[in-house]
Parts: structure tokens; C-alpha cells; sequence
């Protein structure tokens, strides 16, 4: 606690105007439930979860509506009381625009919590056993919030030594404010959160990153963590992309995560603010995750702030709770302006990983203006995190040279942006890097179909010629032994020897008395 | 339906603002320029702008593309300008006319136009002439300072020609350091012009417009080599100020190297590429038969940019061998 941590840095970067000021002013608000709850059953990494509710039934908050299917997959709880509505396919959030299975649930007003909790709740986690703490986390449903969404009881489960946790406080994204307002807000319960999670993975070290423009948040962690030397606040320059989970990693250790590895490959677990405070909150209350913290911010918003609001609440009903829009604005965002990708309608629900709907006005985002050819400046080589050439891939990617892109470690890529945001052509680099990766996987499940297909013909091909060979070889033998029994009747082993022979050295089935021959056979 | 890809902001910087910058940035380098050689310099740049730009325009038209962009993004106007400072003021319109005819279409366009021509326009047209107007290029008039109209404008070696022909001539540099095409570091007003464009320079690096990895290698290059051969034989090689105060050392350290386009990406690739351009510059200027080297060395390092680059990729995150926990 008396010598701060130290900062490595990380490479690149960009320093971004934080507009975090606006959606601040004011604390967390729970936001009011919507008439309607949308439930995608794929809002994590993974297989769908598995509705065990029918349409019809009545529920309440915090019950299973769908189980995981498989391991890597989460439950999905109500988030509150009403009756299913339907299960069906409906618009979600998703780059593309596409649907997906979900279940709706008509609120009734009420938000009855279940009466008694799906499991026990556990006022020390520590007394718990890893793997029984695990389950519960599973149980709740808890992914990654701080957008990946990845099952977070998997990273709880390490099977390996872990050295080190790192808490990512950095929010580095220009106006999402939601991990520093519940870190300012509810940083006892984050800290508890951490706590349980080293017990989990069986770490020592426990390291917060927070960037320096966050005060408040850096205080509040302070005094919750003071009693615990294992855990340190490690307070970082504010800079894009340091949120980055390798860059926050390099940036407090000065360890790399290894290229297509994971941070555990260096003895490291990454976790979000609020995904600590659920772990927690599944613990000592036996709550499942049903509600978060979302930034609702922009220019185009009336009255920016946060919202701790229940999943499945629909876009809209959360612009609307802001104070609607206001003048001439571009299609929402989620997630912050550097990475998160525009929503073609406010209908979609927000889901588990909705850190932010950010609205802002058309003046202010990118022009459609065409791009300029790459002038070669080089700009996006200095500010890529990674160390990559982007302008290389760029050229790549636009002429289909997926290979030499790969070779230039195109799947190193973060999709940050940062190159493209300094970019004085305007060329949306990040697009093509996409295009890229989604052409050259489609082209490997191309490939590994046909050699799926071709090794299944092969095997069949081989299968058929050993049959074939295996009854030649019976119809020899019967031959062989009844031309043998024929011609010597008195000597009956003399075959038999040779036969042995023959199909211990594998040498064709007519005796062959040159030596020369046997050598070529072999 | 238009739904755009991440990030989402709004960019600042545009190749128009960047070619505008640039030019603006040779604004204390010109004002010297006429203050000490009269004002034939500014017609020379009228001229290759204007040519410059019906030559592009022209092109574009040819090729199919649309005018406004490319015309808007004021990199014609910049190749314009650098020929022409290139150029010896009071040239004929021809050779300015022509200088600009290969830039623009022999070193731009037939390329592929902005963004894909390998060479430096500017030098291939200004080298283009070299070859095959060398009586007209080499007919550099002497300072004609404003404030005093009774120096007569006769022609004269520039100090880099006069320097090397003495030299040639048996003389020791300090003999020839009293001549009159000579100042106080470098040539007479040329120095001045030289720290016009380095004051240009100086503001574009703060603006970080342009980095300082192509000025320092270029500078650091020619001064390093100069510095090893002056301190070995004070008599027969100039001194790193000489050089760095010479010809177009200034100008194409700051605007000509540091073209983008041409230039090398990385940053461990643009110090050496600077480097390469100030030692070429040297050993030209000394051992060669033109009056600058400028053009010629950037032109060769043009050539090497692509291997350079290959060779100086910075290390990919995650990519050295494995480090212990
Ligand atoms: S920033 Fe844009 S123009 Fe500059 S090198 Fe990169 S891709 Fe090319
Ligand atoms: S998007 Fe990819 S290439 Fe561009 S800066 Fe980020 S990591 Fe580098």
C-alpha cells in the first residue's frame, strides 16, 4: 500500500477526449422495469441456453428461465416477474443486424423476487470451496461485462498457477462511465468480489487498473481494498486503448500475453469491475446477474447517465428513460465510439454485455465522405497498440492477399481502431481488417470441410481394399491349404512353416525364390 | 441500410490538412528566399502551381477520376511548390512547365496517382531536367537582397559548386572561405534561406505533422559523415555546418524526404531511411558531378523504402519468446 505499483506502459495508443463528464453528474439510477423483457438465449460466448419455461408460465426475478447447455454456455434468469410471452426469434443486438432465439417476458409490475434463492447464500466466501464457489457463479449466470461476455466461471477455473489478478478499471473508451461509477459507488463490493475470485484461481495478487481520470473510483478502491495487502490499486496515464486486456496486462506487469494464447498462459486472470461485484453479489446473496450498470450517454441524449438496468430492457425504453434524443442523430451505438458497432433499430434488447448505448449527433461521427487512397504516412503504425503495419494489412486485405496479411499477424489485430482514427485518408481500416479474418475463416471451414470430406472418402476407399484384400487373402489360404494337402499329405507342417513366413516378412502371396525379389518387396 | 463500421468518431486529420500544413510551413524558408534573391522565386512557384495543378487535373480527367478530391487535396500544389524551390529562380516557363509536366505525369500518375507512385514526383521531375537542361539548371543568379537593388544579378556558382570547383582546383577550404558567393556558415543568404525552412520544419515536427525520424536521419546523416571527414582533413572537406546549411539539406530534410507517399512506414525504418539520404546527399555533393544530391539520394532511398520497411517492422505484441511468470 505505501509504494504505489509499478507502470510499465504499454505500446502506441491514442489520447482520445474522455467525454466522461456528461453521463457522471449524477449517480446510478435504477432504471424503472419496461413493459416487456427481452431475453436472448445467446448472450454470452458459447452453445444458446436451453428455455425450461413454456410460454404461459409465470416467473419471477432471479428464476432459471434457461440453463446452460454444454460448458461453455450461461443460465438465464428473469430479471423479473411476469409471464413468458413467447420464445421465439426476435431482433438482437448484433453487428449484422440478425435475429436470434429469445424469450419474452410481459412484466407484470410487481418484480417478485423468487422466495427462496436457486442456492444458498454464503456470508464468507472463503469458507467455500473453490469448485462449490464455481458452480454458483455458473449458476448465476455471471459472464464477462465488460463486453466479451465470456462464461466467467471457466476463467474462474484456471488448472493452472495463477500469480496475479488483474481487476480492468481502465475504461479507457471515450463517454462509457458505467465501471467507474460502480467502482466510486459500490467499490466494497468489487473488492469483496476480487477477494472471492483469488480464492477461486488461488491467486496472491490482486492489481487494480484505473486510469488516472477517475478520482473518485481510485479513492473509493483505496479505502475498500486498505485492509488487504494482497491488493493493489495501480493507477494508470489515461490512454486508448488501454482497457485492452493485453494492454492493460502489459501495462501493470510488463508481460505479454503470448500471441493466440491467453493471459493465463503468463499466470494472469482478467476481470471486469462488475463482473467482481456479481461474482459477490452470487455469493453472499445468491443473486443471479439480472440487472447491470449501462451508460447511456452522447450528444444526441437529453440527460446522460447510468442506469443500473435489468437485461432484456429494449434499447429504446432506456433512451427514452434518458430523456430521449435531441436534434440530428446517428444510429445508436452500443458500446463505446472506438469499438462498438451501430444498431440498425432501437427495438433490441440490451443484453448481459451492454456497457453503454451511446447516441451521437450526426455532426460528430465519422463522414461517409469516400476514403482517400493510403498516403503511406505511416500514422497508424505509431498509434497501433500491437505493433502492427496497418497499412500493410490494409493493402492485403483490399487486394485479397489473405495470406501475406496473416503473415503480417493480421489475427494480432484488437480492432481497436486506433489506426483508423488517426488516419488523414479516412480509410475504415478496421472494416477491412474484419472482411479479412471473416473471409479467411470462411475460407479454412471451406477447406476443412472438403478434407473432412475427402479423408471420409479415403477411409472409406482404404476400408474397402483391406475387405477386399482380407477375403483374397482367405480365398489363398483355402486354396493354398487344399493344394498342399493334395500334392504332400504325409509332411502336413511344411506349408504351414511357410506359410508362417510368408506372412511374418508381409512378402507376396506366391512363394518367391529370388532373394532380389523379397529386397524389392520390401 | 448505412450502418458503419467501428470507431465511430469523427477523424481529425485530413491529406488535405496535412498538404497544408506543409505548405505552409515553407512560408519563413520562401520569405528569406526572396529577401535575399529578389522575388523571381515566387513566380517560379506561381508557375509550377499552376502547372502543376492543370497537369493533375488534366490526368485525372484522362484517368477517369474525379477532380474535386484529388485537386482538393493540395498534394499537386505541394509537388508544385518544391520543384519550384528546387528550380533557379528566374528559370525559363519552359523548363518550369516542363519540370512540372514529368512530376505530375511521369512521377504521379502513370503510377496509379496519389498514394501509389514509388518515386518522389517532385524529384523525378526536377532530376528529369537535370539531365536534360543541365546548362539551364545550373544558372543560379547570386543574392540580389532586397534592400540593396545595386548588386547586379550576374549568374554565379552556387556555394556547393563554387566550393567544389575551387577545390578541384587545388585551393584549401580556407582560402576559398573569403569568396563571394560565401557567408558566415554556408553560402551568402542561402544560409538564411536554409534556416527559414529549418524554422518551417521545426513548427511542423511540433505540430506533429510530420515525425522526427526522416529530419533527424537526413540532418544527423549528412552531419555525422561531413563531421568524420572535416575533422580528418579540415582543408579539403567542408564543415557539417557547410553542409547542413547548403543547397537543399533544409528543405529536403523537412519537405521532401519526409513525403509520405515515398517515404518509409515504420519508425526504426524512416531514421534509417533518413540516414541513408543524408550519407547518399554527402557522398554525392563530394564525389559526384551535380551541383546537389538531394534528389538523387532520395530517389535512391525511394527505391529501398519497401525493403526497409520489411526489414524494420516493429516487434508484434506477443511475439518474443515466451516470459516466465
Ligand atoms: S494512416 Fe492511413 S494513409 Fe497513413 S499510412 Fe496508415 S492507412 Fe495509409
Ligand atoms: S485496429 Fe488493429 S491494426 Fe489498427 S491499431 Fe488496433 S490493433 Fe493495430
Amino acid at each position: 500500500m505505501n509504494t504505489p505499483p509499478r507502470i510499465y506502459g504499454f505500446r502506441g495508443g491514442l489520447h482520445l477526449p474522455g467525454h466522461k463528464e456528461e453521463s457522471t453528474r449524477t449517480p446510478i439510477r435504477p432504471a424503472p422495469v419496461p413493459p416487456v423483457l427481452v431475453l436472448p438465449l445467446q448472450q454470452h460466448i458459447g452453445a444458446p441456453a436451453k428455455p425450461v419455461v413454456k410460454v404461459g408460465d409465470r416467473v419471477l426475478r432471479g428464476q432459471t428461465v434457461a440453463a446452460a447447455e454444454g460448458y461453455v454456455s450461461a443460465y438465464i434468469h428473469a430479471s423479473s416477474s411476469g409471464t413468458v410471452a413467447a420464445i421465439e426469434d426476435r431482433p438482437i443486438a448484433h453487428p449484422s443486424g440478425l435475429s436470434g432465439p429469445c424469450l419474452a417476458i410481459r412484466t407484470d409490475g410487481l418484480d417478485e423476487a423468487l422466495a427462496q434463492p436457486e442456492w444458498e447464500p454464503c456470508a464468507d466466501c472463503t469458507k467455500l470451496d473453490p469448485a462449490e464457489l464455481r458452480a454458483r457463479v455458473r449458476r448465476a449466470g455471471i459472464v464477462g461485462l465488460g463486453g466479451a461476455a465470456f462464461p466467467s466461471f471457466i476463467k474462474l477455473n484456471p488448472g493452472r498457477p495463477v500469480d496475479t489478478l488483474v481487476i480492468n478499471g481502465a475504461e479507457c473508451e471515450p463517454y462509457i462511465t458505467c465501471d467507474q461509477l460502480l467502482m466510486a459507488e459500490r467499490a466494497d463490493e468489487i473488492v469483496a468480489g476480487a477477494r472471492a475470485i483469488l480464492h477461486a484461481v488461488g491467486a496472491q495478487r490482486c492489481l487494480f487498473g484505473v486510469e488516472d481520470n477517475k478520482p473518485d473510483a481510485i479513492g473509493a478502491l483505496r479505502a475498500a481494498a486498505q485492509a488487504d495487502p494482497r491488493i493493489e490499486i495501480a493507477v494508470v496515464p489515461t490512454r486508448y486503448p488501454q482497457g485492452g486486456e493485453k494492454q492493460l496486462i502489459q501495462a501493470l506487469t510488463g508481460r505479454e500475453v503470448p500471441s493466440v494464447g491467453l493471459p493465463l498462459d503468463i499466470g494472469i486472470v482478467c476481470h471486469n469491475p462488475g463482473t467482481a461485484r456479481a461474482v459477490w453479489r452470487a455469493i453472499r446473496y445468491a443473486e443471479p446477474l439480472t440487472a447491470r450498470v449501462v451508460t447511456v450517454t452522447g450528444g444526441g441524449i437529453r440527460a446522460p447517465q447510468n442506469f443500473e438496468a435489468r437485461i432484456g430492457t429494449p434499447i429504446a425504453f432506456l433512451i427514452e428513460q434518458a430523456g430521449g434524443t435531441v436534434g440530428e442523430t446517428a444510429a445508436p451505438i452500443m458500446g463505446g465510439p472506438m469499438m462498438g458497432f451501430s444498431l440498425r433499430s432501437t427495438d433490441v434488447p440490451m443484453v448481459k454485455a451492454t456497457n453503454c448505448v451511446l447516441v451521437l449527433p450526426r455532426a460528430e461521427v465519422r463522414d461517409p465522405a469516400p476514403a482517400m487512397p493510403c498516403i503511406r504516412c505511416g500514422a497508424c503504425v505509431e498509434v497501433c497498440p500491437i505493433g502492427l503495419l496497418p497499412q500493410q494489412l490494409y493493402w492485403f486485405a483490399r487486394g485479397r492477399e489473405f495470406e501475406k496479411a496473416e503473415a503480417h499477424h493480421l489475427f494480432d489485430c484488437i480492432e481497436c481502431g486506433c489506426c483508423a482514427q488517426v488516419c488523414p485518408s479516412h480509410i475504415p481500416l478496421v472494416q477491412y481488417y474484419r472482411y479479412a479474418k471473416t473471409e479467411i475463416w470462411a475460407e479454412e471451414r471451406e477447406k476443412r470441410k472438403a478434407d473432412e470430406a475427402r479423408e471420409r472418402f479415403e477411409a472409406r476407399q482404404a476400408r474397402l481394399e483391406r475387405e477386399e484384400r482380407a477375403k483374397e487373402e482367405a480365398r489363398r489360404k483355402k486354396k493354398e491349404a487344399l493344394a498342399a494337402r493334395t500334392a504332400a499329405p504325409k509332411s502336413v507342417p511344411a506349408p504351414l512353416v511357410g506359410e508362417g513366413q510368408g506372412e511374418g516378412a508381409a512378402a507376396p502371396p506366391t512363394p518367391n525364390p529370388l532373394p532380389q525379389g523379397e529386397g524389392e518387396a520390401r | 441500410m448505412n450502418v458503419k463500421s467501428s470507431p465511430h468518431l469523427a477523424v481529425q486529420p485530413t491529406v488535405a490538412q496535412v498538404m497544408r500544413d506543409v505548405l505552409l510551413a515553407l512560408i519563413p524558408g520562401v520569405a528569406a528566399y526572396v529577401l535575399f534573391f529578389g522575388p523571381g522565386v515566387l513566380l517560379n512557384l506561381a508557375l509550377a502551381a499552376a502547372s502543376c495543378l492543370a497537369f493533375e487535373a488534366a490526368a485525372l480527367r484522362l484517368r477517369g477520376k474525379p477532380l474535386r478530391p484529388f485537386l482538393g487535396d493540395l498534394s499537386a500544389l505541394l509537388t508544385g511548390a518544391l520543384l519550384a524551390l528546387a528550380l533557379p529562380p528566374g528559370a525559363p516557363w519552359w523548363l518550369v512547365a516542363t519540370g512540372c509536366f514529368f512530376a505530375m505525369v511521369l512521377g504521379k500518375h502513370l503510377f496509379g496517382g496519389l498514394g501509389y507512385n514509388p518515386f518522389n514526383p517532385a524529384m523525378v521531375g526536377f532530376v528529369v531536367l537535370l539531365i536534360s537542361f543541365p546548362l539551364e539548371m545550373t544558372r543560379w543568379p547570386g543574392p540580389q537582397p532586397l534592400w540593396d537593388a545595386a548588386t547586379d544579378a550576374l549568374s554565379s556558382a552556387t556555394p556547393l559548386d563554387h566550393v567544389r570547383t575551387q577545390l578541384g582546383l587545388g585551393r584549401t577550404l580556407a582560402e576559398i572561405g573569403g569568396d563571394a558567393p560565401l557567408g558566415w556558415l554556408a553560402g551568402r543568404g542561402w544560409e538564411w534561406v536554409s534556416l527559414g525552412y529549418l524554422a518551417g520544419g521545426l513548427w511542423l515536427l511540433a505540430r506533429r505533422t510530420i515525425r522526427w525520424q526522416i529530419p533527424a536521419g537526413v540532418l544527423g546523416g549528412l552531419f555525422l559523415t561531413a563531421l568524420a571527414f572535416w575533422a580528418a582533413d579540415g582543408d579539403r572537406y567542408a564543415s557539417p555546418p557547410f553542409h547542413l546549411l547548403s543547397g537543399a539539406a533544409m528543405l529536403g530534410a523537412f519537405f521532401i524526404a519526409t513525403d509520405p507517399v515515398t517515404a518509409a512506414t515504420t519508425p526504426r525504418g524512416r531514421l534509417l531511411y533518413g540516414l541513408g539520404i543524408g550519407v547518399l546527399t554527402y557522398a554525392i555533393r563530394t564525389w559526384g558531378n551535380y551541383p546537389d544530391a538531394i534528389a538523387f539520394a532520395v530517389l535512391l532511398l525511394n527505391i529501398c523504402a519497401p525493403t526497409i520497411d520489411r526489414y524494420t517492422q516493429p516487434r508484434v505484441y506477443g511475439h518474443r519468446p515466451r516470459q516466465e511468470p
